[in-house]
């Protein structure tokens, strides 16, 4: 990667957007609070933005649900839609220091990865959903501020879980390729 | 699954304009939905957004299903409000006429019934803007106009590329779908919760794998042909902004403008019918 924004984050962002928009008819409901989901596809937000960086999963985290749910449920909650931005920048960040690709994805790199999933979904869905929905759309505040807990927990579930195990699955796949050294 | 909406090519006035400008149209239209609740202006969209959705002369069957859903998800969401703040209406039109009397929290009001009437059909003025900004719109030559008006063609690649590849790897999760489930892994709604996280991981783990290996592929196919080196690429499939175009961005323009207008004529972005 010698440049921030090449070929590679052009094409990351698209096709990372379509799994995004797909998976979004994967998602489980959690039948306790209507309108919220346990969604794999917040892990998939996860994986590519630690893979690829902040702008790329910035990108795909709203383009992404934008699209996802226009497409699969017709109607676009936008308040919902920009919190994503704060997940896939939050984690990007990161991105060096996991080294997913140059499989430096271990133990250490795990904790840290879950500690930083926490705290962005802690400011997207526990603050950011909730004010938004109240300021845009003048929703009643105990009912978003109940569904933003339970979209907290249930992302920081299905990250901690799927999320983790397909980092560190990928970043034992991809590492071992770089047997290669560099002539001068 | 059939579930999607799609672009579908048809010779009407709105497959006509540029994708850039229905892009605008449907940004500003939302906007101007999300910032209003002023009935008045809401029912004047639900009304102009069914006749364009009809010039569009799109099929019902086309987006059936999906409307469908949107119906569903807006009944659990008028219900949820009722059950979590019966009260808003009274908190946001300061009157409090009640149609039941039983005493109780739960009693109905007008000025409930209203606010929820207003979140309802805030649905609606959406929905028929999405669903002509989707199935009118060509993926191509959205990116292409995206190009013409200044937007980096990085960037509209992009968006391109993220829809081009939708039904790509929609075709992959089928088919990985079907691969698990003639392995035995059960796919019905049966399963118990932990069940259906580890299915859904028997899908993503390949999913996943194979759109990283795509992410190469195609990345490494657009270096080769030369990709991003130089600052300007011609689109076969650019078409120049034509005057219709222009009256439709001016006329969204306008739209949100007004909105803005009122709620400050109004002194807020309720209309309250109840003084």
């Amino acid at each position: 990667m010698k440049k921030k924004f090449g070929i590679r984050e052009v094409v990351a962002i698209g096709i990372g957007t379509a799994l995004f928009v797909v998976l979004t008819q994967a998602q489980i409901p959690l039948v306790i609070v209507p309108n919220t989901y346990l969604a794999p596809r917040m892990a998939v937000l996860a994986f590519l933005s630690a893979v690829f960086g902040p702008i790329v999963g910035a990108v795909i985290g709203v383009l992404g649900h934008a699209l996802g749910d226009a497409l699969f449920y017709g109607s676009v909650w936008w308040s919902w839609v920009f919190p994503e931005a704060i997940v896939g920048i939050g984690i990007g960040l990161f991105a060096k220091k996991f080294a997913v690709r140059e499989g430096g994805f271990d133990g250490k790199n795990v904790a840290l990865f879950n500690l930083i999933q926490i705290l962005a979904n802690a400011i997207a869905w526990i603050v950011l959903a909730p004010v938004l929905d109240i300021v845009v759309y003048a929703e009643p505040a105990t009912k978003v501020f109940g569904q933003g807990a339970f979209a907290f927990l249930g992302n920081i579930v299905i990250i901690g879980i799927l999320g983790s195990i397909l980092l560190a699955a990928y970043s034992k796949i991809a590492g071992k390729s770089s047997g290669l050294k560099k002539e001068d | 699954m059939t579930r999607m909406i799609s672009y579908e090519a048809k010779d009407t006035f709105i497959h006509r304009l540029s994708g850039f400008s229905k892009l605008v149209f449907f940004i500003l239209w939302c906007t101007a939905s999300a910032i209003t609740y002023d009935t008045r202006i809401l029912l004047a969209m639900v009304i102009a957004g069914g006749v364009i959705f009809a010039l569009s002369k799109t099929r019902w069957n086309q987006v059936k299903t999906v409307f469908k859903a949107v119906m569903f998800f807006m009944i659990l969401n008028l219900l949820c409000i009722y059950l979590f703040a019966p009260d808003q209406g009274t908190k946001i039109y300061g009157t409090r006429t009640l149609l039941t009397h039983t005493g109780n929290h739960y009693d109905l009001t007008a000025e409930q019934l209203f606010y929820e009437f207003n979140v309802c059909i805030k649905y609606f003025t959406v929905i028929p803007s999405i669903f002509i900004f989707l199935v009118t719109t060509n993926p191509s030559e959205l990116a292409a106009s995206m190009n013409g008006v200044g937007i980096p063609y990085t960037v509209a690649y992009s968006v391109s590329i993220a829809l081009r590849y939708i039904p790509d790897v929609q075709g992959d999760y089928q088919r990985i779908k079907n691969a698990q489930q003639a392995r035995g892994i059960e796919m019905s709604k049966k399963a118990s919760l932990p069940d259906r996280i580890k299915r859904t991981a028997s899908i993503i783990f390949p999913l996943l794998f194979s759109t990283m290996d795509r992410i190469d592929v195609v990345s490494n196919a657009m270096e080769l042909r030369g990709f991003g080196k130089k600052k300007k690429r011609s689109w076969y499939m650019k078409r120049p902004l034509k005057a219709g175009d222009y009256i439709v961005i001016i006329i969204s323009a306008a739209l949100v403008l007004f909105t803005i207008l009122m709620n400050i004529r109004n002194g807020g972005r309720f209309y309250n019918p109840f003084n």
